[in-house]
């Protein structure tokens, strides 16, 4: 944004001053996430520059360690889970809810987002309450089920926002010419909800995968999840490994930004075609 | 088209359209209902039941009727004047040693500790050596024992604790205490702690709204002027740390924060500690991990993006010509810019705001990991009374009041802003 030319001078050095301010508050922003990844490189263990020499002993900790493997493997396993869980049932509500005039819609939105809406703290609490009464508390189900839950808020929202822009005419028109139901959902509403349900998913997959609070209070002493193991670390010990296990975590993060944004663009395109179609 | 009553139209197989019209929409709203129920019943009872069931738990406290029924009976009629006569100290001893038998005397003293200091080790003390004394006067065997019990306070403490449902835990959340008469009062000065609290967590949510909405302004003014593909790229800026989980940028500020770490440094080479240092305002290096700054920053960093996105996005939908239309009916820019711009902006400053606001009340694990002991927040206290006290009662009590804050400041949004706006990148 240059300044325009008739802008004045007090103008232009308002102008320059903001463009000042804005490089520091994205500095701010980007700084703290860039300055930790080469310190996971660092060949000796302490948290400061310069670092004496490179090296890659905390990626090796991280990978060859049982303990930050296993947290991992039961990270993935839980995420994938809750992932699978949230995305159908989340799915479905969506559909429910978009389709018709039905009466309290209002309010059964505002269920079905309050997991996302409540303290984590505060959730955590209540499901330690709920679960060691059922018998779930240092289960995989009941990590499983707490997670969805938490999960599925992000699902109904994205699903809903692809659907406000769906032409049910095309349902109908399938309908019409004779498909089954479950046909017509396959072949003309799943293709085209598809990218929110992604999204959806991809967000109910970090929901799960970045929870910590939750897992502290109902999950049992030996089942340690990674941002758990990450969490106590810094409690405790800090090790150089964790680290290595943000840098990791940050590509992931970054990777699953670049997808959302390829799916924000294709749906883009899509709805573009469909408008130059009609 | 012309109609009377006896020309109803009528599908192929009779039926009156208007009653085939119902019967489809309410087929279809069944259909709807089946689809959504799964999900809302797995969140009825898998998050909304263990919430009514914390809220259940600040104020219930079965322990003491659980443990002494028939001293709490007997004592629902003491009028608490004088100490209660010989049935009471004889059922107390008799329930005591019961529990002490099933190992549950450490119950009744832990509940009692609540509000009387040392009363968990006289409780034990008590229970132990009452297993030695075989009969009574029972009054008599527990004064020797210990005095605690031919205190009158004792057993209006133990009476008003016996009640099944009880304001103890949520007053005392409060700073409050109620008398043996019933009126409430302030809880004593040295036991007064939950009130700073209260008040530290609002003021460091408040002081983080200010400062993400100061400093994510004019970021997002600046990027709403810019055009599309140079504003994506800036947008990356704010996208990648929204996204990195809340849990990696908390262990970065921890890690950078350490003395003698990447910030200490940072501001050693750039000249800025020498600066402080000139001016008096710091001694020496300094030590910034587990202080409040630390929190505050770190907690800024990652609502920025909560506060910015929204007032970015209604600052994209808003015109320039209006900004135009007011410089050329002679506006100065500071004048146009407040009486013009600046109004049409508030939707989206509402928005970020009480979406900062609110989530910053609930912050558990950056106040832990950076902050030192006295920046925990009311989750932070709640995880203390639950995981270090044991005191469900309080923990639920905590979390009733930040589950209030929480449900009051969502319904000030849903009217402002709508729930259903509520958008995710």
């Amino acid at each position: 944004m240059p300044a325009p030319a008739y802008a004045t001078r007090s103008e232009r050095f308002a102008y320059w001053f903001l463009r000042a301010f804005v490089a520091l508050v994205l500095l701010f922003l980007i700084a703290p996430i860039l300055a930790i990844m080469p310190l996971s490189f660092n060949s000796e263990s302490f948290f400061s520059y310069p670092m004496p020499g490179y090296s890659l002993r905390w990626y090796q900790d991280f990978l060859g360690n049982e303990r930050w493997q296993s947290a991992l493997r039961l990270s993935v396993l839980l995420a994938v889970l809750t992932t699978i869980l949230a995305t159908t049932l989340g799915t479905m509500a969506a559909l429910g809810l978009s389709r018709s005039r039905l009466p309290g819609k209002a309010a059964i939105m505002a269920v079905l987002i309050s997991p996302m809406v409540v303290p984590a703290i505060i959730s955590a609490i209540a499901m330690f309450f709920f679960y060691s009464k059922v018998g779930l508390t240092g289960t995989l189900p009941g990590l499983v089920l707490a997670h969805t839950a938490l999960a599925t808020p992000f699902v109904v929202i994205t699903v809903t926002a692809t659907l406000t822009s769906f032409d049910w005419n095309l349902m109908r028109a399938g309908l019409s010419l004779g498909a089954a139901p479950f046909t017509v959902f396959r072949r003309v509403v799943f293709p085209l909800i598809m990218p929110g349900m992604i999204s959806g998913a991809l967000f109910a997959f970090v929901t799960s995968f970045d929870e910590v609070i939750v897992v502290i209070f109902i999950a049992g002493p030996e089942q340690r999840t990674l941002p758990r193991q990450m969490f106590s670390g810094i409690r405790e010990q800090i090790s150089p490994t964790i680290t290595a296990a943000a840098t990791t975590l940050i590509l992931f993060s970054t990777l699953m930004l670049i997808t959302l944004e390829l799916l924000r663009r294709r749906a883009e395109r899509t709805r573009l075609a469909a408008v130059q179609t009609h | 088209m012309n109609m009377s009553s006896d020309t109803i139209m009528r599908a192929a197989d009779g039926t009156p359209l208007k009653a085939k019209l119902a019967q489809s929409l309410r087929r279809e709203q069944l259909r709807a209902m089946a689809l959504i129920a799964p999900l809302l019943i797995f969140i009825l009872a898998s998050f909304l039941l263990p919430i009514l069931m914390m809220l259940k738990n600040a104020v219930y406290d079965p322990d003491l009727q659980d443990t002494l029924p028939r001293t709490s009976a007997l004592l629902a009629t003491w009028d608490g004047k004088a100490l209660p006569e010989e049935p009471v100290f004889e059922a107390f001893a008799a329930e005591l040693k019961a529990a002490q038998k099933e190992r549950n005397a450490a119950l009744i003293g832990k509940r009692l500790n609540y509000e009387l200091p040392a009363m968990k080790s006289k409780v034990t003390v008590t229970a132990r050596k009452l297993e030695a004394v075989q009969q009574g006067p029972w009054k008599e065997a527990l004064t020797t024992i210990d005095p605690v019990w031919g205190d009158i306070e004792t057993w209006a403490t133990v009476k008003h604790a016996s009640s099944t449902f009880t304001p103890f835990y949520l007053l005392s959340a409060l700073d409050l205490r109620q008398t043996a008469e019933g009126a409430i009062t302030a809880a004593p000065a040295e036991r007064q702690i939950y009130r700073q609290i209260i008040m530290r967590t609002f003021l460091i949510s408040t002081l983080v709204t200010v400062l993400t909405l100061l400093l994510g302004f004019p970021v997002a003014y600046f990027i709403s002027m810019l055009p599309p593909h140079q504003a994506n790229l800036l947008l990356v800026f704010i996208l990648l740390p929204f996204w990195t989980s809340l849990l990696v940028r908390t262990t970065a500020w921890s890690i950078l924060f350490q003395d003698g770490g990447v910030i200490t440094q940072f501001l050693h080479v750039s000249g800025i500690t020498w600066l402080l240092n000139a001016l008096g305002l710091l001694h020496g290096e300094p030590a910034l991990f587990k202080t409040r700054l630390a929190t505050v920053i770190a907690m800024t960093h990652i609502q920025l993006p909560f506060t910015l996105l929204p007032i970015y996005s209604v600052m994209k939908t808003i015109s320039p010509n209006y900004m135009r239309a007011a410089r050329s009916l002679g506006a100065t820019p500071v004048y146009a810019f407040i009486k013009v711009y600046l109004p049409q902006t508030l939707p989206g400053i509402a928005a970020g705001c009480l979406l900062t606001f609110i989530l910053s009340l609930g912050y558990y694990i950056t106040p832990a990991l950076v902050g030192g002991p006295t920046d925990s927040m009311i989750a932070g206290f709640i995880d203390t009374s639950m995981n270090n006290e044991g005191n469900w009662g309080k923990a639920s009590a905590l979390g009733a009041i930040l589950f209030t804050a929480t449900l009051v400041l969502y319904y000030v949004y849903n009217r402002l802003v709508g729930i259903d706006k509520l958008k995710l990148g």
